[in-house]
């Protein structure tokens, strides 16, 4: 039996900014596999619909804060209640992010769009697929509390890591071939560039979730004191 | 997985073993073990009549008052239990002193409420009672607004003014303990503020245990802070612990506000 809180209204703040989150989430998941179709699918159209869906992330993103700051100031909230308010104003900032990056991408789109293609993309379609799902995977353990899951994504990052240096230096090889290639080349690089960044935000998502659920700090390992780790 | 020293690393100025306390058939505190560790603050928290107050009153022998109370296990102060035969009660009390929830001044003037615990000691001593009072009331952070009215009555003085008297008045007879009853929970904010950053300065000589109500209150003023629910004592520890991450589920629904 799951507990609640004895204050219903309380309980359905938390629950609604939960909500709120996921569903910022999902935008940011339908604007990078957007971003990256606009690219494959040379659709340009599309690349303008993630620029336009941009706005309403923002949106999220400051109502979402607000929402926030209120439950810290007239709630108080205590252990794991404040463990997922700090959690998710954190994970709000690196959503927000996220949907720039998506921006960014369909910005690499409608330039290349312009062009004639220069290589198969199914490595990128690859790398696209893999970063929404870690976002997927991580807000998942967000939901359900996850903490195996979330160290699943953690531990995941380093497969985008290994296909993005793959495409790095198919690229690389192309633009050595021709010098003709080095401008889309350079594009397609920037946007594998944004997807590996993509999945870096959906690690530190599934670290949050990790601290929000055990209350340690898993962050930065190799950045400890040799002394001890830091507090939560 | 934290660096911040648990308060208990420090001695213990006072310490139970165990301590179970009844009103006749009923238990009202259950083998609860717990250290104050010295010059620090421990808050007891939990709902009412889960024990706390009875606790903290075990620690100065109030309960003895009430009839068809009964104890066992151990209460030590200073490693040395306070019902053995070189301690007794208004020694005890004189060492541990209290503070109540409703203040409680004597119908006599400021000077002669804080003279009071000093006078039953035969100290008598004009000039020695007024440096002592004045002490008492600067350490209770009243001495600035009481000092020019000394012979009046304490009776005319605000709840939050009353309420820092008595603590004067507790640290007149120089205790090494304080036992705070909800000592703010009928004050207003600011008179409440004075309170709590009293009990930041105080901790510099005394060992104080506070029961709260108030859970943030308890957050802001204690080092550690101990959980009670139906008599036991659920979890204890530093209080930023037990505020962020609590080892026990009982007390993560305490902290959070799921009651049952």
């Amino acid at each position: 039996m799951v507990t609640t809180h004895t204050d219903k209204t309380y309980e359905a703040e938390l629950r609604d900014l939960r909500d709120r989150l996921l569903e910022m989430g999902g935008l940011v998941e339908r604007a990078i596999s957007a971003s990256v179709r606009s690219i494959t699918e040379r659709d340009s159209a599309l690349a303008e619909q993630v620029k336009e869906g941009d706005r309403e992330i923002n949106r999220m993103e400051v109502a979402i804060d607000g929402a926030c700051r209120r439950v810290l100031a007239l709630r108080q909230p205590a252990a794991s209640d404040l463990r997922f308010i700090t959690t998710a104003l954190k994970i709000v900032t690196d959503l927000e992010r996220m949907g720039d990056l998506a921006v960014n991408v369909a910005e690499r789109a409608l330039d290349l769009n312009k062009t004639a293609p220069i290589a198969p993309l199914h490595d990128l379609s690859r790398l696209a697929e893999m970063s929404e799902a870690q976002l997927k995977h991580a807000l998942d353990a967000f939901v359900t509390g996850d903490v195996a899951k979330a160290e699943d994504v953690m531990r995941s990052d380093a497969h985008l890591d290994a296909l993005y240096l793959k495409i790095f230096n198919d690229l690389l090889a192309m633009m050595m071939e021709d010098s003709r290639n080095i401008r889309r080349a350079t594009s397609l690089m920037f946007a594998a560039k944004h997807l590996e960044r993509f999945g870096d935000h959906a690690t530190n998502l599934a670290e949050m979730v990790v601290y929000m659920v055990r209350g340690t700090d898993v962050r930065h390992p190799r950045s400890r004191a040799p002394s001890g780790p830091p507090g939560p | 997985m934290t660096s911040i020293p648990h308060p208990a690393a420090s001695a213990a100025k006072m310490e139970t073993r165990r301590l179970e306390i009844r009103y006749g058939a009923k238990a009202a505190v259950k083998d609860v073990s717990l250290t104050l560790p010295d010059r620090q603050v421990t808050a007891l928290i939990g709902p009412s009549g889960c024990g706390k107050s009875t606790f903290l009153r075990a620690l100065n022998r109030m309960n003895d008052l009430i009839p068809g109370s009964s104890a066992s296990g151990e209460i030590l102060l200073d490693g040395r239990s306070i019902y053995a035969g070189h301690l007794d009660a208004v020694e005890l009390r004189r060492r541990v002193g209290m503070v109540f929830q409703k203040s409680n001044p004597f119908p006599k003037s400021i000077f002669e409420n804080v003279a009071y615990g000093l006078r039953i000691g035969g100290l008598s001593d004009r000039r020695e009672l007024g440096e002592r009072i004045e002490r008492s009331l600067r350490s209770a952070a009243l001495w600035d607004e009481v000092k020019d009215r000394l012979a009046e009555s304490a009776m005319g003085l605000s709840g939050g003014q009353q309420q820092r008297l008595c603590i004067a008045r507790a640290l007149a007879v120089e205790p090494e303990v304080l036992l705070m009853d909800e000592p703010a929970s009928a004050l207003d904010p600011i008179a409440t503020a004075k309170i709590e950053d009293l009990i930041h300065e105080l901790k510099v000589r005394y060992t104080i245990a506070i029961v709260t109500h108030n859970m943030q209150q308890a957050a802001r003023v204690s080092d550690q802070t101990a959980f009670f629910y139906m008599g036991e004592l659920v979890e204890v520890g530093p209080t930023e612990q037990i505020f962020t991450t609590p080892r026990q589920q009982r007390t993560e629904d305490y902290v959070t506000g799921k009651f049952g």
